[in-house]
């Protein structure tokens, strides 16, 4: 029988994203299916922490070389989605010489380069380290924006023949007898682009192997054919701060903890995070001490932070896995490693595999793997090349950082369009029309709001992780509107105000955990252009009545 | 607003402190103004001491009163009715619908001809940036002709640079939201601009100037009206109003206005737009020139940071100690003086009354942190929840807490305490600094801004003539 594909995808995280790039690239026919946007899972939620793999040198230290080898992979295959800032392990008076030792004896055991700091080093690097600071190690940590790395390696896949298919839930696992040969889904507006309002419609994708890449909801997908995966959600809060207080990853350097890593992010800086199993992923209490904790936690290492503006919090759930029987009870001790399971050598069901667990910074290995996987059950002799071949936006990236071209834009905003678009950049930035900035926090001017639209249709939230719009400080207060605008006229206007209303719903939904001080007045702000200057909240147009235009004042001076 | 009046006063009734005042106003926002101009109607000295630019910079200019009722009922045609009906504590029911009457009465009459809207009790639809339509009590002259209610047809003309206004959307919205007219949208380039991320100053002063901008590529430059109205021109399909962003001229609005009107044979409006608000800081601007016209003594740019009770007790209570425990006494006496921070110098001022009108969240007269939110001159009492996870309710436009946080007042519009005991004989509180109230939702801020502080101004100047 034919089928409509040689490899389905459930799942648009970085690692199903991966696999689908891999596959796409060694030629297989794949398309991808996600339930929601791109990154709408753990991947969009994470501490954006480019793992030296200093963390697990002492715990885990497979995990560890594992990380340095991929960590240096992707200063050269997405180096426009990466930001070399470097790490540090600080160590504080309470903590411990021999596990400092630990920590520097593992780095040079896994390869990752490591340099011993004294407290006065470390705090001419940081100022703002906490005085009391003893030493530090030095380590290659980066940050890297997951959002544009996770659409990357999707739009290299389509380039490669892959269709990648969002807002598109799998909602039944199609199994005959002990084989599965595809899957049901819901198309939230039709195939193709989001276009919102556009009606639904489900259709079925059948396959010659399913890989089930859906992280935390892996085990809801294996129960649709009647599988077992025990995934092990386990959730962390990461609280944004609204400037960089550190240009340099923050560890604390202590065996396990919680809330002891900051991460510089864009013109921001994360605080993270914390470790709590839940059990459903999609509804677990986000909750006040979560958030006080990690900032008064983080405060010990940066004082500094206690008093700091917070622009929002947001939680992300880790797909933890562990083989039947281990039973561990701290999460923080479930390993970080991933887990391809073949359900054929497991249940005797042939035509899946789920992939569970891993980090993000190992994606590419991780897709590697599977993908190699994969083709030995096709019987296809391919090899991989996603270690060596850029992402589209980091060909040449030299050549572009050497590029004086700046667009007509003013030299911040080049500067900042140009690391996120990398070898992109001309391609989107060069145009004849008018090229405003539209979100003034995060320096995006319409040029890229248009390339993202041409992307993802009209989800503004897909806009939003494409060119970080609406992710500064006013939370997408004075550009929503902006990015609504420029749908139309391609989109009409109900579409664009749907859009609209979804994205600034979004963006309120962080905020709420950071509405104290400054944010509390810029949410105010927020409330009072939208609801007052603008009358969104009672928008006559979204009301079914029909108004009574003269009984109001026309003007008229009688 | 470089307007401020530094000069030391040797005039004052305490020898002891170099300013001094019959009626002292903090914030200089819209309610501030009010206050200080109504006070000043009386033979009394005031002054007004306010420290950064007010919320009428980011707010769009536009009067209202009472777009609809805190259930959510409206639009309402008819604001003054639905006052009655207020709950207990909303500050239009502290003052009673009187005396919003008498304010407002009050404020055309400063405004003269910059503000239309009072030949009807009816609200004004006004179209907005974003394509709704608002109800408003008072807007600028220079949006009358844009009214939602005036079924003549319109052209809304955006620009390529200028994103905050899109004509053919805000068009197709109108006609979504039923207004009785067709509305056409049209994008073009605005003549002179030369950076796609010029201000919108840039825009308004182009006009204002008539600055001279060559068109097509050619040599020959045309004065920045004409250019503008050549271009629009071309686009006009019969249309008797044009609308544009709110960037038509700044003090030379009214000339802009009338120059591009001629030239296209229409009648011309402006669409309130969000910060930085031009038709808003026309108002600040008209607000400010009353005050001087008024005699009105202006310190800008400093902060008040502090302030000292009299340690005799309060002259404005009863003498005798027994009667000392009534509801109405103050909890904290009478204020001495407030502390002005002018640069790291601590300048004691003084006055009989004090009005506080420093603003809500926005304009910083409510602030907060994790534990809690407060007032931070005199820690007067803002009634808040304790959990902060009980300030916001989930949807963005929901019921939110946080909107209503400031102060309670009596009918004196003196704060309260949490035994409901004035705070202060001699302050009272006015505009976005109170709480109760939701203008974002209600469309109210203005009004209540205005109505406030011309009560608390009246009282103010009252009680020292007393
Ligand atoms: C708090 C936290 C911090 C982290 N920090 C880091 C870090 O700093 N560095 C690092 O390297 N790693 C970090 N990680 C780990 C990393 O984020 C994850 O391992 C990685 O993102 C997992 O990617 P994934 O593609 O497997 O899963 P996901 O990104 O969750 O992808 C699964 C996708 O499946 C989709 N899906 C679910 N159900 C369906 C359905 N029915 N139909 C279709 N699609 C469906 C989901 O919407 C989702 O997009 C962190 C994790 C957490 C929780
Ligand atoms: C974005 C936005 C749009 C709006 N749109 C509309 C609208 O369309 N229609 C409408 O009617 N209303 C609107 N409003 C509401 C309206 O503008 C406000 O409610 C009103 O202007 C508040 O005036 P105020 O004088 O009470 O406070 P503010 O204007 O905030 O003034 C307070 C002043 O006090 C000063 N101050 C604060 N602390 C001190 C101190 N310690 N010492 C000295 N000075 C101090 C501040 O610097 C400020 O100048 C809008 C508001 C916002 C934020």
């Amino acid at each position: 029988m034919a089928t409509d594909t040689e490899v389905l995808v459930l799942g648009g995280g970085s690692t199903g994203c991966g696999i689908a790039r891999d596959l796409a690239m060694r030629g297989l026919e794949v398309t991808l299916v996600e339930r929601g946007n791109l990154t709408d899972g753990t991947t969009g939620r994470m501490h954006g922490l480019l793992h030296s793999g200093g963390r697990y040198a002492v715990s885990d230290q497979a995990s560890a070389t594992e990380c340095i080898e991929e960590n240096e992979i992707l200063r050269d295959i997405a180096g426009h989605c990466v930001e070399e800032t470097g790490g540090l392990f600080v160590q504080l008076p309470d903590d411990s010489d021999d596990y400092f030792r630990e920590k520097l004896e593992g780095c040079r055991d896994c390869n990752i380069p490591a340099r011993v700091l004294s407290g006065r080093e470390a705090r001419e690097i940081e100022p703002y380290l906490t005085p009391d600071i003893e030493r530090a190690i030095e380590v290659p940590d980066g940050a890297v924006d997951p959002f544009r790395l996770c659409v990357a390696n999707a739009v290299d896949a389509e380039a490669h023949g892959a269709r990648i298919e969002t807002h598109a839930e799998v909602i039944d696992l199609l199994r005959d007898g002990a084989d599965v040969y595809g899957v049901d889904v819901r198309h939230d507006s039709g195939p193709g682009k989001r276009r919102h309002a556009a009606p639904g419609s489900t259709e079925e994708i059948t396959a010659e192997y399913v890989v089930n890449a859906t992280g935390a909801w892996a085990g809801q997908i294996a129960a649709m054919a009647d599988l077992e995966v025990a995934v092990r959600p386990s959730k962390g809060v990461m609280t944004i701060m609204n400037v960089r207080q550190v240009d340099t990853v923050i560890n604390r350097c202590r065996p396990k903890g919680d809330a002891d890593i900051v991460v510089p992010h864009e013109t921001t800086a994360i605080l993270g995070t914390t470790d709590e199993e839940v059990s459903d992923p999609d509804d677990y209490p986000e909750a006040q001490w979560e958030v006080d904790q990690v900032i008064d936690t983080l405060a010990d290492l940066v004082p500094i932070l206690e008093e700091a503006r917070t622009i929002r919090s947001f939680w992300g759930v880790r797909p933890l896995y562990e083989p039947p029987g281990t039973a561990t009870q701290d999460p923080t001790d479930i390993t970080r490693d991933f887990f391809l399971l073949d359900h054929a050598e497991r249940d005797g069901v042939s035509g899946l595999s789920s992939i569970v667990g891993g980090k993000f910074t190992t994606y590419r290995a991780m897709a590697e793997e599977i993908s190699d996987h994969v083709c030995g059950k096709l019987g296809v002799d391919a090899t991989c090349a996603t270690a060596e071949e850029p992402l589209p936006g980091s060909e040449n990236l030299a050549v572009l950082e050497d590029g004086m071209d700046e667009f007509g834009l003013r030299s911040p905003v080049a500067r900042r369009s140009k690391q996120r678009l990398g070898s992109r950049a001309s391609d989107v930035l060069e145009t004849d029309d008018a090229n405003p900035v539209l979100c003034a926090c995060e320096g995006v001017t319409r040029a890229e709001v248009r390339d993202a639209i041409q992307q993802s249709g009209t989800d503004l939230n897909a806009v939003r992780i494409r060119t970080r719009a609406s992710m500064g400080n006013c939370q997408g207060g004075f550009c929503s509107q902006l990015l609504a605008t420029e749908l139309h006229p391609e989109y009409d206007e109900a579409t664009a105000r749907s859009a609209l209303d979804e994205l600034f719903q979004e963006r309120w939904k962080g905020q709420r955990h950071a509405l104290w001080g400054e944010q509390l007045s810029q949410a105010m702000v927020t409330y009072a252009l939208h609801a007052t200057t603008m009358n969104r909240d009672r928008d006559p147009a979204a009301s079914d009545g029909s108004l009574e235009y003269g009984a109001f004042d026309d003007g008229e001076v009688r | 607003m470089g307007r401020s009046s530094t000069e030391p006063s040797t005039t004052g009734r305490c020898a002891e402190v170099a300013i001094s005042d019959d009626v002292l106003v903090i914030g200089g926002g819209l309610a501030g103004a009010m206050a200080a101009l109504a006070a000043a109607e009386r033979d009394v000295r005031v002054r007004l001491v306010t420290y950064k630019q007010s919320t009428l910079r980011q707010a769009s200019g536009l009067i209202d009163v009472l777009g609809y009722a805190p259930d959510g009922d409206g639009p309402l045609v008819d604001p003054f009715e639905a006052l009655e009906g207020l709950p207990t504590g909303h500050p239009y029911e502290r003052v009673g619908s009187e005396a919003v009457r008498e304010a407002l009465a009050f404020f055309d009459e400063v405004a003269g001809d910059a503000y239309v809207g009072d030949h009807t009790d009816a609200n004004a639809l006004v179209p907005t940036h974003g394509g709704t339509v608002k109800p408003t009590a008072r807007y600028p002259t220079a949006t009358a002709a844009g009214l939602a209610s005036d079924n003549r047809d319109a052209l809304l003309v955006g620009f390529e640079t200028l994103p905050d206004f899109d004509g053919p959307l805000a068009a197709s919205h109108l006609a979504a939201a039923g207004v009785p007219f067709d509305a056409r949208g049209v994008t073009l380039s605005f003549p002179g601009i030369e950076r796609d991320d010029a201000k919108v100053t840039r825009y308004a002063h182009l006009l204002e100037r008539d600055e001279a901008v060559s068109v097509d590529d050619s040599a020959a430059t045309v004065g920045a009206r004409d250019a503008l109205a050549e271009s629009v021109d071309e686009h006009l399909e019969g249309e008797p109003r044009v609308g544009f962003p709110a960037i038509l001229g700044d003090e030379r609005a009214d000339e802009v206005r009338t120059a591009l009107g001629e030239g296209l044979g229409v009648d011309v409006f402006e669409v309130p737009m969000g910060p930085p608000s031009l038709p808003g800081m026309r108002l600040s601007d008209l607000l400010y020139d009353a005050l001087e016209d008024a005699g009105v003594r202006v310190t800008s740019g400093v902060p008040v940071v502090d302030y000292e009770v009299d340690p005799r007790g309060s002259s404005d209570t009863p003498a005798d100690p027994s009667a000392a425990k009534t509801s109405d006494d103050p909890a904290r006496g009478r204020i001495d003086h407030v502390v002005v921070d002018r640069n790291g110098a601590e300048v004691p001022h003084r006055a009989d009354q004090y009005v506080l009108a420093t603003g809500g969240l926005v304009g910083k007269g409510v602030r907060s942190d994790r534990e809690g939110v407060r007032e931070p001159i005199f820690d007067c009492h803002v009634p808040h929840p304790e959990d902060r996870y009980d300030w916001f309710v989930d949807g963005v436009f929901g019921d939110q807490p946080y909107a209503r946080f400031g102060l309670d007042v009596d009918r004196e519009l003196r704060p309260l305490e949490t035994d409901s005991r004035p705070t202060f004989s001699n302050l009272r509180a006015a505009g976005a600094v109170l709480g109760g109230y939701d203008f974002a939702a209600e469309k109210s801020g203005s009004g209540v801004s205005l109505a406030t502080g011309y009560v608390a101004g009246r009282r103010a100047s009252t009680a020292v003539i007393r």
